[in-house]
């Protein structure tokens, strides 16, 4: 009598599942790739406003008054473990630069490849694509792409925007080394950064088919007095036509940065 | 890491033993084989590798660098390939010519192509017995139709005069926003022709180290984007056909003109692993505003010790700023010398 319910009872949860993916028409992943590992294939995104600040931060006026709410900073709880970063003194003083001329100076604004772990948490969707050898990830940003090496490919060649990636597993845990990360990029658009002394240690971790843990260690002598984290949630695109679209954006900085160089200015105009 | 380059050294050297060595004796007479490829010969119990989840295995670095060019030579008529001492020749003879860096000629001006082991002969270069990469007996791209001409003819015509007004009247490449070599189809260019394929389930992933754009292909049968959207590079779709990858791309945009193409540009590109070392890539392209019928060509890939290095284009773009910064220079001192001569 009791297993009956109980069976009664699982297949109308399954038949109920069933309806509730028809009816929003969402695909299902495998929880495994072929060679056993945790399938990560797919399309991702950050769900938060740490690309606006990492740390904890109330609602301000966006840079461009006529664009109004529209493009004011949204609030967020911040993803820093423990809100702090250990800025060592002077790096403190040029992340308060940073910050009071941020939509000057904020390298996303010309376009910039993001480096990491930026590139993870700005608001686009990136793509893995999990193959034997390497493990790609592609951002929608500025087609900005890493490959993660998960042999043994020795220490970064060259200093570059996006570094030198080398993965491996620990259990189910893709574990993410990277070093040789030039001094350009920022952590966000409230001036947090770093030098090319820095070095992330990434961890993804599958919660369940859809949702993927992210965090990020970060250690740097000459700005940091001691290595922080920061984690978030990642959210997998289950919409059926989800996809990497292109996000060019080269073209829509040019007029910041060589607008002066012009033989006729642009008229300022907001369409 | 620096083996690469290592390796490119000597291709030049080797380039002429690996054809002669070893050329198929069907290669005159199978002009739609992809198969080949010098080293071919050498791998007849060869089985194509796959992966775990039994798609064919087309995973790593590669380069398509070639000698062969994309149209025939005129006076190779209709001779599709050559003999394989011909090929020899023609490799030797090709990667023997040198950038033009001599002291005081423009490219002097610009770098020594061989310092940073650009030199063609420096780079490790896909051998082929074809006459060019265009496959079938015309071995040439139709001619243009009068609308593409005309296209064409309208764009020149827009910025004429206005070439060094703003940053919008500098090419695509210059721009940093994309290269002409993209594709797809995906063309060879003139140095660091290298690419990296992944394939993951679901997708395939190609990355071209010049301008380090990355195609992500699904492979789930979803039909294409609506057609009034268009991506520079296209919206491509995958499926495999035995140990073939075959991608099909529409949705493209007219601001990235191959031979004439614009946005009913249509692609189909196959990739095989015909040998341990190469994929072929074939592919066919259509447009009914372009050209009269569709064309085809095959370009070997050949695999390298890789990575792929960051070609971040866009954020060493100096020669943007400093061919807006000439212009304006030019006309200051044009104006200051009309002035004088009127005073």
């Amino acid at each position: 009598m009791r297993n009956r319910s109980g069976s009664m009872w699982i297949g109308r949860l399954s038949l109920g599942l069933v309806a509730v993916l028809a009816a929003s028409g969402q695909t299902t992943v495998k929880a495994r790739t072929a060679d056993g590992k945790p399938n990560l294939n797919g399309l991702w995104e950050a769900l938060n406003t740490a690309n606006w600040d990492l740390q904890a931060h109330a609602a301000a006026p966006g840079p461009v008054y006529t664009l109004a709410a529209e493009f004011a900073e949204p609030p967020g709880p911040g993803v820093v473990e423990g809100n702090e970063i250990p800025y060592l003194p002077a790096a403190l003083e040029k992340k308060k630069q940073n910050l009071a001329k941020r939509f000057v100076d904020d390298p996303e604004i010309k376009c910039y490849l993001p480096g990491v772990p930026r590139a993870t948490y700005m608001p686009y969707p990136f793509q893995i694509v999990q193959g034997q050898k390497n493990i790609l990830i592609s951002y929608e940003y500025a087609s900005a792409v890493r490959s993660i090496d998960m042999g043994k490919p020795g220490p970064a060649p060259i200093d570059s925007w996006m570094g030198w990636s080398v993965g491996h597993w620990e259990g189910d845990t893709l574990v993410v080394d990277v070093t040789g990360l030039n001094d350009k990029t920022w952590l966000d658009r409230a001036g947090n950064f770093h030098s090319d002394a820095l070095h992330v240690v990434e961890r993804y971790t599958l919660r369940n088919p859809d949702v993927m843990m992210y965090e990020a260690t970060l250690e740097d002598p000459k700005v940091y007095s001691k290595p922080w984290k920061i984690s978030m949630p990642l959210y997998r695109h289950v919409e059926k036509n989800a996809q990497l679209m292109e996000f060019k954006c080269v073209e829509y900085a040019e007029e910041l940065l060589y607008g002066n160089l012009r033989k006729q200015p642009r008229e300022k105009q907001v369409k | 890491m620096t083996s690469r380059f290592v390796e490119l050294a000597s291709a030049a050297a080797l380039a002429a033993v690996i054809i002669t060595s070893a050329a198929p004796a069907y290669a005159q007479t199978q002009s739609k084989s992809p198969a080949l490829f010098a080293k071919d010969a050498g791998t007849k119990n060869w089985t194509a590798p796959k992966n775990p989840d039994g798609t064919p295995d087309l995973s790593g670095y590669f380069t398509n660098s070639t000698v062969t060019p994309l149209e025939r030579p005129k006076d190779l008529g209709a001779k599709e390939f050559f003999t394989p001492e011909e090929a020899a020749a023609y490799a030797k003879k090709a990667l023997a010519q040198k950038e033009a860096t001599g002291p005081g000629t423009y490219a002097d001006v610009h770098y020594d192509m061989a310092q940073f082991g650009l030199e063609r002969a420096q780079n490790k270069v896909a051998q082929s017995v074809r006459t060019s990469l265009i496959t079938g007996p015309d071995g040439r791209v139709p001619e243009m139709l009068p609308e593409a001409k005309a296209r064409a003819a309208a764009r020149t015509a827009a910025n004429r005069g206005h070439e060094f007004d703003g940053p919008e009247n500098r090419g695509m490449a210059e721009r940093c926003i994309i290269w002409n070599n993209e594709g797809p189809p995906m063309m060879p260019v003139g140095y660091n022709s290298n690419l990296e394929i992944v394939q993951g389930e679901g997708y395939v992933a190609i990355t071209q180290e010049m301008i380090h754009d990355t195609r992500i292909i699904p492979i789930d049968g979803r039909p294409h984007l609506p057609s009034d959207v268009h991506l520079l590079m296209g919206d491509s779709r995958g499926h495999y056909e035995g140990n073939t990858l075959v991608v099909d791309t529409t949705n493209f945009t007219d601001r990235v003109p191959f031979h004439g193409s614009g946005e009913k540009l249509h692609v189909v590109e196959r990739f095989t692993r015909t040998a341990p070392d190469t994929v072929t890539y074939q592919f066919t392209v259509d447009d009914p505003t372009a050209w009269a019928h569709s064309w085809s060509a095959e370009i070997p890939m050949t695999k390298i010790d890789g990575p792929i290095f960051e070609y971040a284009c866009h954020e060493g773009n100096y020669g943007m700023r400093n061919n807006l910064t000439g212009a304006r220079a030019e006309e200051k001192q044009k104006a200051q010398a009309t002035a004088s001569k009127v005073q």
